[in-house]
């Protein structure tokens, strides 16, 4: 791998959250910072997700772009195990599926790598007046 | 500035959420001697369901036991200080929950404030069983032809809630109605916005998105230690969305609470539950987020605005909930030397047993753990250093089925390890409970004939 790039999981450069519908999951992914968007968007493509998730069988999964927002929409079929109502699963509602999301490993330029944890971000969107 | 926007707050976001959230939102909303409504969503498909089912029992309650535990504790503030609120408590009997209320607020002295009703989503008033077990009916795991039907309801929308408001109600109870509308409903009853103004209605729409998941938005449901930290994690104050005529909005939460409102809190939920961001689909309008701007304006404040609109979908959607069958689980820990090897054999066993004794039913096995059968209630939760390896294997088989007998015959296998299985298992537990199944469809507006009864 090149020198100048980082393997780590997106965990260190997005969050997200999963939500259910019957047996089609969504899960949003959002970057911590925006120049981590294009880098995301290149790899986290709905074929490598449907790849993570191929343990459940997902016969569709479609990735939605939300660059004003610096995130991704991805939305799976039919991986819920038959959804709320008829999973044998310990999480019917697929709730933890997003930390599976973000157990991907992805390639980030090590000087984008910040120092500073993540959580510090997140702090300064929510004060700094825009 | 005060006057030129309405406040929504939110005092739960489902039907098991706190209790005790709604006060300080209450009092946020008083302080602010703005416009403003409480909102409470506590209806999810099988809250309903479930709803329906004990109405149907001779002297069940239809609507929503909790309704007086949410509602009680801020009812006289309300009522005294001018704030409206509508919650979807009503389940399966809208008109039940209207009138225990009404008993409350008139033994309160409130016999003269009055409440509205809505009524309309039950689809089983108008259709037989029998017609809808025929209708296009997706997701369902059984053939609906020959379910037995428990309930069928349509999602209404926020027209019959402004209504109400607009008649004077001062409580407004809704059945099943599409989420958001719990807050679209007073909005375009303050500003009186037209049911074709696509972008004010997708604003509206928007912002009960924001708000109808209670904490969701402030930093519950967010933690992830190290990485999103949430201050007073214990004690998120509920959302309340600072609304303008032309549907911008701020979204803060209750005074004095913990919790957070941040650009990353704001895009969590914005995006929970949907599909296409360009398309959601709502009784009253399409909402598409793509353009939205967020910005921090201040400490736990966020600005949202550049909610787009498009045509309200043609028809409704409607969830038809089905009696199901049993669903069993079964769990039985190891630890220690060779816990994960004897956690399997656990599972060979009972595969073994299960497909000589029960053949007909599916069935589930997780080995789960990390430090229980070593801990005690004072000491540390980690596994105990000397013992190398895998910490905790708890076994959990879930199966289901139609007969209860046969679900819990299956279960019973699991507690029999106790004799039979491999050493050193303990901790069982068991339970069999009953499913309910749910199936989607879309229907002519025609057949959900929504209005609006004052008590």
């Amino acid at each position: 791998m090149d020198p100048s790039l980082l393997l780590v999981p997106l965990h260190a450069l997005a969050h997200a959250r999963a939500g259910d519908k019957g047996n089609r999951l969504n899960v949003s992914l959002i970057c911590y910072r925006p120049e981590f968007y294009s880098y995301l968007a290149e790899q986290v493509s709905a074929a490598a997700v449907a790849e993570l998730f191929r343990a459940r069988r997902p016969t569709a999964v479609k990735r939605y772009d939300l660059p004003a927002l610096g995130a991704f929409n991805f939305v799976l079929d039919d991986v819920l195990e038959g959804g709320v109502n008829n999973s044998l699963c310990l999480d019917k509602h697929g709730k933890g599926l997003s930390f599976l999301l973000l157990s991907m490993q992805v390639r980030i330029p090590r000087k984008l790598v910040s120092p500073t944890p993540a959580s510090r971000e997140v702090a300064l969107d929510a004060t700094t007046p825009a | 500035m005060a006057n030129t926007t309405v406040h929504i707050g939110c005092g739960a976001g489902f039907a098991q959420d706190r209790t005790d959230a709604a006060g300080p939102v209450v009092d946020t909303l008083i302080a602010a001697a703005a416009p403003a409504f409480l909102i409470f969503e506590t209806l999810a498909e099988r809250t309903l369901a479930q709803a329906q089912l004990r109405h149907q029992q001779p002297g069940g309650t239809g609507y929503l036991p909790a309704m007086l535990n949410f509602v009680g504790p801020v009812l006289e503030k309300c009522l005294k200080n001018g704030i409206r609120i509508i919650g979807n408590f009503g389940a399966a009997d809208p008109l039940g929950a209207g009138r225990a209320l009404r008993e409350v607020m008139n033994r309160g002295g409130f016999s003269d404030r009055p409440i509205g009703v809505v009524l309309g989503d039950n689809l089983l008033e108008r259709v037989s069983p029998e017609e809808i077990r025929h209708w296009p009916l997706e997701g369902a795991v059984q053939d609906p032809t020959v379910a037995r039907i428990v309930a069928a309801n349509a999602y209404l929308g926020a027209e019959s809630i402004a209504e109400a408001l607009d008649r004077g109600a001062q409580i407004v109870i809704t059945g099943r109605v599409a989420d958001p509308a719990l807050a679209l409903g007073p909005l375009a009853h303050h500003f009186n916005w037209e049911w074709t103004d696509w972008d004010r209605l997708a604003a509206g729409t928007l912002a009960g998105h924001f708000l109808e998941c209670g904490a969701q938005v402030t930093g519950g449901y967010f933690a992830d230690p190290g990485m999103k930290d949430v201050p007073g994690v214990a004690d998120p104050g509920y959302p309340i969305a600072e609304v303008a005529a032309d549907g911008s909005l701020v979204l803060g939460k209750a005074a004095g609470t913990g919790g957070l409102v941040s650009l990353a809190t704001v895009k969590e939920q914005i995006l929970y539950e949907i599909h296409d961001p360009a398309a959601y689909l709502t009784p009253d309008v399409t909402l598409d987020i793509t353009g939205v701007q967020l910005a921090a304006v201040g400490r736990d404040r966020v600005a949202v605005r550049g909610a787009r609109g498009l045509a309200r979908p043609r028809q409704l959607k409607a969830t038809v909930c089905m009696a199901g069958g049993w669903m069993g689980e079964g769990e039985i820990s190891y630890a220690g030397p060779n816990a994960l090897r004897r956690a399997e054999l656990a599972i060979e066993i009972l595969q073994a047993r299960l497909a000589k004794l029960l053949p007909s039913l599916p069935v589930h096995f997780d080995i789960i753990g990390y430090s229980s059968v070593f801990s005690s209630s004072s000491g540390p939760r980690r596994p105990f250093p000397e013992v190398a390896g895998v910490p905790d294997a708890r076994v959990r088989l879930a199966t289901r089925g139609s007969d209860r007998r046969l679900v819990e015959r299956a279960v019973a296998e699991v507690e029999a390890l106790y004799t039979t299985g491999p050493a050193g298992g303990g901790g069982v537990r068991l339970q069999v409970t009953e499913t309910l199944d749910t199936a989607s469809c879309l229907i002519d507006r025609e057949l959900a004939a929504s209005r609006v009864e004052l008590l």
